[in-house]
């Protein structure tokens, strides 16, 4: 059974990777998920220099999700650099380091501090719902997409991925915009913004007011949009959205994706990756299907 | 019969589901991994089976039966997910994971250890005074009906405090503290008022205090970094936010920044 797949000149050993920011950069995961056995882990974003990130509440759960509003608390990326890729690096899977930033400069920054580090990919964080300034801005607007992408590009030494943001009217027109900036691979979806109120207080239960929703609440979203957006570029497109089985993995595969990341499910089961893995090995099994390339966009 | 899931999950069976007083129930599991391991001041992450209830609830580790292997949690009707438990009956099974944080230190010498316990803060403090060696007095603080008191009279002098002054003291914990004039090394977990009060008190008398901090958790494991506390630093924020779930919940009383400091 073929389980490999490449994203952008990049060899996964299966298309199973970790969502940024539910999975931090892998340690509070090794004593229930062998990171050898993952094809890719997508690390927690990272700026140019240590964020706090929100007051809590940053955290709610709502009927089949939560809302988060971490607001990408990160050590900064010479922390990250020294402690985190050394880390990784003791594991044989692909590493992807997600890039937050307020500004051009602070992306770009970022990707340049990276360029002779050993990783594998880059992950542009152009959607996060939960900072001010930048971050998603840059996710809603086209021009602004496109103008980042190739500021980011001009400068990175690793293939570059843009995560999309699904706040939009239209995500096919800013995955164009991330196309012609000379992105190498799309992610999608971010969270989707929501909110809690404590109908007893008379107020919002998170500390920003409103956050991003993730989990199997948001799937059928993802999947429509990895679906279109997969029709729309020419790009490889990764999938997630409320992944929580590998017959989940198998329709965003389905819709278009040739890889999928785990977010939510990691923090309701560490183990969650490895239980995904087992589950869409023993579909394919069951369909005799012998590659697993063979299913992508295969409703399209 | 603790039957492994996998190293994570784990499906436990309930071995009792009591009401102890109102809104507060004790639910047995047996789960001899589990209890060999735990230490006061732990938690476990319990799991709803209702599907659209994602999150695990943290419930602080109550007593620890190594012989039989069996684990004690209390816990109050906060929301659908502990109503949903209350509802579980022996016999029945529920998805376990932990133990989980980082507990009291049971091994601090001292003459005297001050415990103090509000409301649904009062359950660790069972297996706290169970594994401190030497005297102990122990204050425990309710709103109105008292729990756990006689199960603490086994390990300690024991005084309870009532806002509306049905049982015991009528006030508060630290008020209490402050009337008696106790000192020691403070073991505290309750409602962030009374730990804001604690924190305090130790500061005035400068006592050591560990204090058990809560805050809304997601994953429980570290992983989401959603139940942060600030901790005092040398940065120029002078404080960085540090995980409850896993640099916690116990944190030292000097360290801990609460939003009105």
């Amino acid at each position: 059974m073929q389980l490999n797949v490449n994203i952008a000149g990049i060899e996964f050993k299966n298309p199973i990777m970790t969502a940024s920011g539910t999975f931090g950069s892998g340690r509070d995961f090794t004593s229930y998920v062998d990171l050898n056995k993952l094809g890719c882990v997508v690390v927690k974003g990272v700026a140019n220099k240590a964020w706090p990130g929100n007051p809590p509440p940053r955290i709610v759960e709502t009927y089949g999700g939560m809302i988060n509003a971490v607001g990408l608390q990160n050590p900064g990326i010479d922390a990250f650099c020294k402690e985190d890729i050394p880390f990784l690096k003791q594991y044989d899977t692909k590493i992807a380091v997600n890039i937050a930033g307020k500004s051009i400069e602070d992306y770009v920054e970022v990707a340049q501090r990276l360029v002779s580090e050993d990783i594998d990919l880059l992950e542009l964080n152009i959607s996060c719902p939960n900072v001010k300034e930048g971050g998603v801005a840059f996710g809603v607007n086209p021009s602004m997409a496109e103008k980042i992408t190739k500021a980011v590009k001009k400068v990175a030494n690793q293939p570059l991925i843009v995560k999309l943001s699904p706040n939009v009217t239209d995500i096919t027109e800013i995955a164009r915009a991330a196309e012609n900036g000379g992105a190498d691979a799309l992610s999608l979806i971010n969270t989707l913004i929501g909110t809690k109120i404590d109908i007893h207080r008379q107020k919002f239960i998170l500390s920003t007011k409103q956050g991003g929703l993730s989990g199997p609440a948001v799937k059928p979203v993802a999947v429509r949009m990895v679906y279109q957006v997969a029709n729309a570029v020419k790009l490889p497109v990764i999938g997630m959205g409320g992944i929580m089985t590998g017959e989940d993995v198998i329709e965003f595969m389905m819709a278009g994706a040739s890889a999928v990341a785990v977010g939510t499910a990691n923090l309701l089961n560490p183990a969650a990756t490895m239980n995904i893995l087992n589950e869409v090995k023993a579909f394919l099994s069951d369909k005799s299907i012998d590659n697993i390339n063979d299913i992508v966009g295969i409703v399209a | 019969m603790c039957e492994t899931m996998n190293k994570s999950r784990t499906v436990c069976k309930i071995i009792s589901n009591e009401l102890l007083t109102d809104q507060i129930f004790e639910m047995i599991l047996e789960c001899p991994e589990i209890v060999n391991e735990a230490k006061p001041g732990q938690f476990v992450n319990l799991y709803c089976r209702h599907l659209g209830r994602l999150l695990p609830r943290p419930i602080s580790v109550c007593e620890l039966n190594k012989d039989k292997g069996h684990l004690h949690l209390i816990y109050a009707i906060m929301g659908n997910g502990t109503k949903e438990f209350s509802t579980y009956n022996a016999g029945e099974t529920i998805d376990v994971m932990g133990p989980l944080g980082n507990g009291y230190n049971t091994d601090t010498v001292s003459d005297i250890h001050l415990i103090v316990g509000g409301g649904v803060g009062t359950p660790p403090m069972v297996e706290l005074c169970k594994q401190l060696k030497g005297r102990k007095i122990i204050v425990v603080g309710f709103r109105d009906n008292p729990y756990l008191v006689n199960r603490l009279k086994e390990y300690g002098e024991v005084y309870v405090t009532t806002d509306d002054g049905s049982a015991g003291f009528k006030g508060n914990v630290v008020e209490f503290l402050e009337k008696k004039s106790l000192k020691g090394s403070i073991y505290a977990c309750g409602p962030t008022p009374m730990l804001i009060g604690v924190q305090a008190y130790a500061d005035k008398y400068n006592l050591d205090a560990s204090l058990s901090l809560e805050e809304r958790m997601g994953c429980g494991f570290g992983a989401c970094v959603g139940c942060v506390t600030k901790i005092a630093s040398n940065n120029d924020a002078g404080f960085i936010y540090k995980k409850v779930c896993k640099d916690g919940p116990v944190f030292n009383a000097k360290e801990v920044l609460f939003s009105c400091n």
